[in-house]
């Protein structure tokens, strides 16, 4: 037998092991983000779901300004906690849009009441449809599409107090 | 005050350890007289060692059992109020107690090699005690600086926390210490290896004596395998058996390494083949183990198996891990050249089949370690991906089938040389089998993908051939071991039906039932005659009453249930399930639909319980293995001096 | 009359989790009419990672978004799209990470080669066994 095969174990466990403390050490980030960044907003078309206010269509997030397109429901307890962020970026200037999942009118009208209503369309997505072409893998999320309808930046989770300023500005940068 | 007696025992215990430790490489290194003495002292030591630990461990039992709320580990996972099993449960419910018993069953093991083992060589036996007083050493420093399950709590509680409700469970209860026996086991095989690496005695000697651990060991990781997968069969409610999940892959590796370590050591044992491979497999096997508990705890991977993970934890294990795994690697590649080379055989042998065995073993163990940590790999260099059934499927699954064909034809090889004409003729009734088998059911069973066909004549011709070696035997006279091996592949033919006959016959059911309309599903119809509220001890459940009713027979009733627990707030399927002479009836109660009516999921699922039954009878056979060895260890007579041949 | 109080109970006092209160979608729970078609839905379901849950597919969660993917499954089927060509719907738009069949390219080429390299290096040193003369 080769001297050296008796080391190559070893080499190999070591690299297992280099493997194994890298994940341990930095844990990479679990967060599933959308690979559609960057690219068009799938065409959808959403009834609407509060009185009063339009439904959503992709169509509508090409009308050559900059939206903030926010994934939300009235069941979601994080998306309570969004909503006082939601209306300070309405007051900085920044359309948003919603699409709200697996909810009913009843529900949406009643959280609206509660948090506040940022919203200028809420189209209502009953089976996920266009939260799963969007790459939205929970509620709540927020994109931010600018005026050709291209995605291009997506915030997964509740919108912090800190993260304002940002999507405001991204919002901006996006005409 | 029994809370600090096991910890003063615990203490004692690593003092001990180390004293071990120190006798053993003294004693190693000196000639003469104090040489002797020191090596002598291990022995004692060794027990000494084991006594400590079961204090210590007896000492948890008895804080937990009587409810000490004082101890801060009995706060956390006990309550007053809890059924008495389960507040003893509860001391191994948790990392810390989990940990303790580690090292008892640990400390015990120890304790019966310095008792019992009289076959291997003084030195070698000193030196594979000091390997074991090097690993009990770490994981008591694990326990008494970072995880000390004896802390008091001051002031103490009233009634504690309560153990997680899914635990209080009497499968789980029993699996953490099933599965532990098992690595212990392992660790045990892993010092052998060590020992005889140290003083360079590697032969049959060793081998005999390692392979009664290898045995003791893989009997448990079986059961803990099987015992799991019908944990999760019949908790996570959607009729699967086996997800390729981390943490059960965690616990499929050590023992894929146990069962070629099994195999590979008995050509050790027999023909003196296979050394320094061997030794090299003890290390991968403990090193599985250790890998298994690592990624359990650390919840450095994503699993469907949720535990109470700590990455400060999973650094200690990790760098446990890398000191005994590395030292033992680095002590192969310096030692192993030195050890004289066993001896080299023929192809066409049983030698050679378990050759084969061995690499098509080790191929699955390697195509599961890479499949399970891919993931990390590819996060380290920045992609997301995810590996699983179809991964493992796809390659472990072909070499899996050729390991049991060549099951069918390895028992029937004859050592040192055999004849191929003779081979053929013996090996025929079992190919016929395979073929006849796999004729039939794409004829008159409709089976037309070729891996379930292929599993399904390999399970009948495997069955044949198992039983083969008795046949025109003296039965009375056949060796128990012999029978053990009998058993042991015949439990896998059994359990290869199983998986097989559920991948092709399972007829699934997903209906919106209405109360009173029976639906049917196999040769069972079932009617959902009502929905019932069910309150428990910490849960409230809605309850689908099901009358079912097989042809023509008696109906019964099943019980399916959606359990709301409030703390934490958690909802579970409770499957009812039904298990007749050629399968069972799974049932689930889902949600309610818009019209009211219940979603219902039903399998008809024919033969599945040979999976399990198949695992049982492999444990079975490997128990039966043991005792035939230590029953021949027994009649041999004893060489006071039997390994000077080999040094 | 305690009976259905209690059934009331226990029926308000579902929704615990953050869960809608919409039954599942349509086509969630329910077969396709044509068994082909349910098996070829069924097969791809079960290579599909639910996103929101611990390591699992969606053929095999309780989840409601895994729900809504399965009913995106079986509609596409059911309209007559190809498996494949769902799995790349999917991936276009959640990555590598929504498969469990992770498709061979350069970030996976060492995972779908390995089995093989493997087989062929122990078939080099189990040869070493049969070598007619110790060294």
């Amino acid at each position: 037998m080769k001297r050296w095969l008796l080391w190559v174990p070893l080499v190999g466990f070591a690299a297992l092991l280099g493997v194994i403390a890298q994940g341990l050490l930095k844990p990479a980030d679990r967060t599933v983000r959308s690979a559609m960044i960057g690219k068009p907003v799938p065409a959808f078309r959403l009834a609407a779901i509060a009185p009063g206010k339009p439904g959503l269509a992709s169509d509508d997030l090409q009308g050559g300004q900059p939206r903030l397109l926010n994934i939300f429901a009235s069941w979601c307890i994080p998306c309570i906690a969004e909503a006082p962020q939601l209306l300070r970026l309405k007051q900085l200037g920044v359309p948003i849009d919603a699409v709200a999942v697996r909810d009913t009118p009843d529900a949406v009208a009643d959280f609206l009441r509660r948090n506040g209503d940022p919203y200028a369309r809420i189209g209502s997505d009953r089976e996920s449809a266009v939260q799963l072409a969007l790459g939205s893998s929970g509620v709540p999320e927020s994109f931010v599409v600018d005026g050709q309808g291209r995605i291009v930046l997506q915030h997964v989770g509740d919108i912090r107090a800190d993260d304002v300023d940002a999507i405001a500005a991204a919002v901006r940068n996006a005409r | 005050m029994t809370a600090e007696l096991g910890l003063a025992a615990l203490w004692l215990a690593a003092a001990l350890a180390l004293l071990q430790i120190a006798a053993a490489t003294l004693g190693l290194r000196r000639e003469g007289a104090l040489g002797e003495q020191l090596r002598g002292a291990v022995r004692p030591v060794a027990v000494a060692q084991g006594l400590l630990t079961a204090i210590a461990f007896a000492a948890l039992l008895a804080v937990f059992s009587g409810s000490d709320m004082s101890v801060a580990l009995v706060a956390e996972n006990s309550h007053t109020a809890k059924p008495w099993l389960y507040k003893v449960a509860g001391a191994w419910g948790n990392h810390e107690g989990s940990m303790l018993l580690w090292v008892t069953i640990l400390g015990l093991a120890g304790g019966a090699v310095a008792l019992l083992e009289r076959r291997l060589h003084e030195r070698t036996l000193v030196a594979t005690l000091g390997a074991q007083a090097v690993i009990a050493l770490g994981f008591y420093a694990f326990l008494l600086f970072s995880s000390n399950p004896f802390a008091r709590l001051s002031p103490a509680p009233p009634d504690g926390l309560g153990l997680n409700p899914l635990l209080q469970d009497p499968g789980l209860a029993f699996h953490p210490p099933t599965l532990y026996i098992g690595y212990v086991g392992i660790s045990v095989a892993f010092s052998f290896a060590v020992g005889a690496l140290v003083t360079r005695d590697v032969g049959p000697a060793f081998a005999r004596a390692m392979r009664l651990w290898v045995l003791g060991a893989w009997i448990f990781l079986t059961l803990g395998i099987t015992a799991g997968s019908y944990w999760a069969y019949y908790e996570l409610g959607w009729g699967g058996w086996w997800f390729w999940d981390p943490v059960e892959n965690a616990s499929l590796m050590p023992w894929l390494a146990a069962t070629a370590l099994l195999h590979s050591v008995t050509v050790v044992a027999t023909r003196d083949g296979l050394r320094a491979w061997t030794i090299m497999l003890a290390v991968v096997a403990f090193s599985m183990s250790m890998l298994g508990t690592f990624l359990v705890r650390s919840g450095i991977l994503t699993s469907v198996h949720a535990f109470a993970v700590d990455p400060e934890r999973g650094t200690f294990i990790l760098a446990l891990l890398a000191l005994y795994i590395g030292g033992a690697l680095a002590l192969f590649g310096a030692r192993v050249g030195t050890v004289r080379a066993g001896a080299t055989f023929e192809p066409l042998s049983r030698e050679g089949g378990l050759v084969a065995n061995n690499l098509l073993l080790s191929v699955i163990l390697g195509i599961v370690l890479i499949g399970t940590l891919y993931p990390l790999l590819a996060a380290a260099m920045g992609t997301q991906l995810s590996v699983g059934p179809p991964f493992f499927n796809a390659t472990a699954g072909p070499i899996a089938l050729g390991l049991v064909a060549l099951m069918g034809v390895g028992p029937l090889l004859r050592w040192r040389r055999d004849d191929k004409d003779a081979l053929v003729s013996r090996t025929l009734p079992a190919l016929g089998t395979t073929l006849l088998g796999m004729a039939g059911f794409f004829a008159l069973g409709g089976v037309t993908r070729p891996l379930p066909l292929l599993g399904l004549g390999l399970a009948l011709g495997l069955a044949v051939a198992s039983i083969a070696p008795l046949w025109r035997r003296n039965l009375r006279r056949t060796p128990l071991f012999t029978y053990g091996m009998v058993v042991a592949h015949l439990g896998i033919a059994v359990s290869l039906f199983g998986m097989a006959a559920d991948s092709v016959f399972t007829e699934e059911k997903l209906v919106a039932a209405q109360v009173g309309q029976p639906v049917l599903v196999g040769p069972f119809s079932v009617t959902l005659q009502g929905i019932r509220p069910e309150i428990g001890d910490n849960w409230s459940a809605l309850e689908g009453v099901l009358r079912v009713q097989r042809g023509e027979g008696t109906p019964f009733l099943l019980r399916p249930q959606q359990r709301f627990f409030a703390a934490p707030p958690t909802t579970t399927n409770e499957t009812a399930i039904r298990t007749e002479a050629d399968g069972q009836l799974y049932t689930v109660l889902g949600r309610q639909g818009a019209d009211g009516r219940w979603q219902l999921r039903l399998w008809w699922k024919p033969w599945v319980t040979c999976i399990w039954l198949g695992g049982a009878l492999v444990a079975l056979g490997g128990a039966l293995s043991l005792l035939g060895r230590l029953r021949r260890e027994r009649q041999v007579r004893v060489d006071p001096h039997p390994t000077e041949r080999w040094t | 009359m305690k009976r259905l109080l209690l059934l009331a109970a226990v029926l308000l006092s579902a929704p615990v989790l953050a869960d809608s209160r919409l039954p599942p979608a349509s086509f969630a729970d329910t077969q396709l009419a044509d068994p082909a078609k349910e098996a070829q839905a069924k097969e791809l379901m079960a290579t599909l990672r639910c996103l929101v849950c611990q390591g699992q597919s969606i053929a095999d969660s309780d989840a409601e978004m895994a729900g809504d993917m399965r009913a995106l499954v079986r509609r596409r089927i059911q309209g007559g799209e190809r498996p494949d060509a769902i799995r790349r719907w999917l991936v276009e738009r959640y990555g590598d990470y929504v498969t469990y069949d992770p498709p061979f390219g350069p970030a996976t080429a060492l995972l779908w080669i390995a089995p093989l390299l493997m087989l062929a290096a122990g078939v080099l040193l189990a040869r070493q066994a049969f070598r007619k003369k110790p060294r």
